[in-house]
């Protein structure tokens, strides 16, 4: 699975559990727009630590916090391996 | 007082009941002539008056040097097994203490404790002594950092709820718990075996569970008392099916319904039941309606254990109660009207209390406090969940989110590791505030628990 899809999935996925109704998920779309509390990403943050290893927002000290969802998949996809 | 009417352990140990043993998974030593016979190899006599610590690294020994200095040492300090030996000095300059009783000698001959008296079995053969006077036991706090804090009993504080409750029915019982006898849940059981008439089966560390179970069994085990911690790994270990206790015990840490709910069904005919005790606040009370929580008119005095609830944290006077911090920097045990504030948080939901967690155990959630017991209360609800261990794990978004680790009974299909991981969360959803609902759960083999049977809890 490519990291753009488990990012999807995993937005997917805590919007179900979490009762949000997602709009459709585009590149542009920012963050706030999605419905998700600060709880919200801070779950997606956790869970997708666990599945690809990483946390592109606690490595970097000065990174700044994505504003949209194209931003957020970026933070993952230009992570080092 | 003369001391003829201060009340011993001695004094329960007479040659009359026959067929008494107190045993672990190597030796049985009969209760009958206990009296006329020594562990202390006839040291006895030395100790008398002394503050004595007694350091053995086994339980068979520690309890029948307990019968044997009760009435007759001024005082005695046990060392539970899992005391950091750095820890020793301080203790040993807190208390006061100027004998030790052990099986290793040679490692105290540079101590600088005057008197070094070896415990060894087989026993011999000694006079019956008369009691002398109120020994004091001093017991230690069971927190994982620090040096523990000296605890003082009198055996009358200690026995105070085993005499209340009166004899138990029907035969003598044989007592034993997964505790071990030098801390407080597992001495409670060591005097009920002591003042009942009964027998006593000890735990033993390094035994696999499975061959404790079936030790329990060939000693015809009735009565048995735990942490539910202890407990769910006896159910999780698929033992239990072969053993059929009488009476079945919980406390020195919450029981929830799951956990009283998973032994009622492993044990038809027993009564199954949970106690409320700290080392400090001695026993509170028993539970046996068979629900988690107690029944909020509790509150009050009762059968003279007065509790009230102030801050949220349970408070307890009665004579039951430890009587003091014993040491050099020793803060006071009850407050000025005599209450022990027990540190245990508890909340009033309709007619009956519930347990919470500690105060010392909050994590914080993004600056909300949660109590990881409350959490794991609600995950344990769920059928196929033996085991739960709710933390705090750092979060750049919120500081802080919960996260739990879940032991699944056994032979619940891995396949279906998806689906119950939703209906826990779903089940969470439901029963918790957002912030308290794990965002992760990970399925895991073990959890650790400490050597005082509680959940090992690294992060609180």
């Amino acid at each position: 699975m490519s990291v753009r899809l488990k990012v999807i999935e995993a937005i997917k996925q805590i919007a179900k559990e979490q009762h949000v109704t997602l709009p459709e998920l585009s590149d542009e779309l920012s963050l706030h727009e999605t419905g998700f509390d600060s709880l919200a990403f801070a779950i997606l943050v956790a869970r997708l630590e666990d599945e690809t290893g990483v946390d592109p927002f606690t490595i970097s000290e000065d990174a700044a916090f994505p504003a949209t969802v194209g931003d957020f998949v970026r933070a993952y996809e230009n992570v080092p391996a | 007082m003369s001391p003829r009417e201060i009340f011993a352990l001695r004094d329960h140990l007479g040659a009359e009941l026959k067929g008494r043993t107190l045993s672990d998974a190597h030796v049985s030593v009969s209760l009958t002539d206990i009296l006329s016979q020594t562990v202390l190899g006839g040291r006895l006599r030395q100790l008398s008056g002394r503050a004595v610590l007694l350091k053995l690294s086994d339980q068979l020994r520690s309890g029948l040097a307990m019968i044997e200095l009760d009435g007759i040492a001024r005082r005695m300090l046990l060392c539970p097994p899992d005391l950091n030996p750095a820890h020793l000095d301080a203790l040993i300059a807190d208390a006061g203490i100027d004998a030790v009783v052990t099986d290793e000698p040679a490692r105290w001959t540079d101590s600088g404790v005057a008197l070094i008296v070896t415990a060894q079995l087989p026993l011999a053969s000694a006079s019956p002594v008369q009691t002398e006077r109120a020994t004091e036991w001093l017991m230690l706090t069971s927190g994982t950092s620090g040096v523990p804090k000296i605890v003082g009993h009198t055996l009358e504080a200690l026995t105070g709820a085993i005499v209340a409750e009166g004899p138990a029915r029907g035969p003598a019982p044989v007592w034993a718990t997964f505790y071990d006898i030098r801390r407080y849940g597992g001495l409670q059981i060591f005097l009920r075996a002591i003042l009942s008439g009964g027998s006593m089966v000890l735990s033993d560390p390094h035994e696999a569970l499975a061959d404790h179970v079936a030790r329990l069994n060939a000693r015809a085990v009735s009565h048995i008392s735990g942490t539910p911690s202890h407990w769910r790994k006896l159910l999780m270990s698929g033992s239990a099916a072969q053993f059929a206790p009488r009476y079945v015990r919980l406390s020195g840490e919450i029981a929830d319904q799951a956990v009283l709910d998973g032994l009622k069904a492993a044990f038809p005919p027993a009564s199954v039941g949970h106690a409320y005790a700290s080392t400090e606040a001695g026993v509170g009370f028993a539970v046996n309606d068979g629900l988690e929580g107690f029944p909020a008119d509790y509150l009050g005095n009762r059968n003279g254990v007065e509790m009230k609830v102030v801050d949220g944290s349970l408070r307890i006077r009665s004579t039951r109660t430890a009587h003091a911090y014993i040491g050099r920097n020793a803060t006071a045990l009850t407050d000025g009207d005599g209450f022990v504030d027990s540190g245990d948080m508890v909340e009033l939901r309709g007619d009956r209390y519930y347990f919470v967690g500690r105060r010392g155990g909050i994590i914080n959630i993004g600056g909300l406090k949660v109590h990881p017991e409350e959490i794991e209360a609600a995950i344990n609800r769920h059928p196929d969940v033996r085991m739960s261990r709710a933390k705090s794990r750092r979060s750049p978004i919120t500081g802080g989110i919960v996260v739990a680790d879940v032991i699944l009974a056994d032979g619940t299909d891995p396949t279906r590791a998806k689906e119950i991981r939703d209906q826990i969360l779903d089940q969470c959803r439901a029963q918790l505030a957002s912030h308290k609902v794990p965002a992760v759960i990970r399925f895991v083999e073990t959890l650790d628990v400490t050597p005082a049977g509680k959940l090992a809890r690294t992060d609180a």
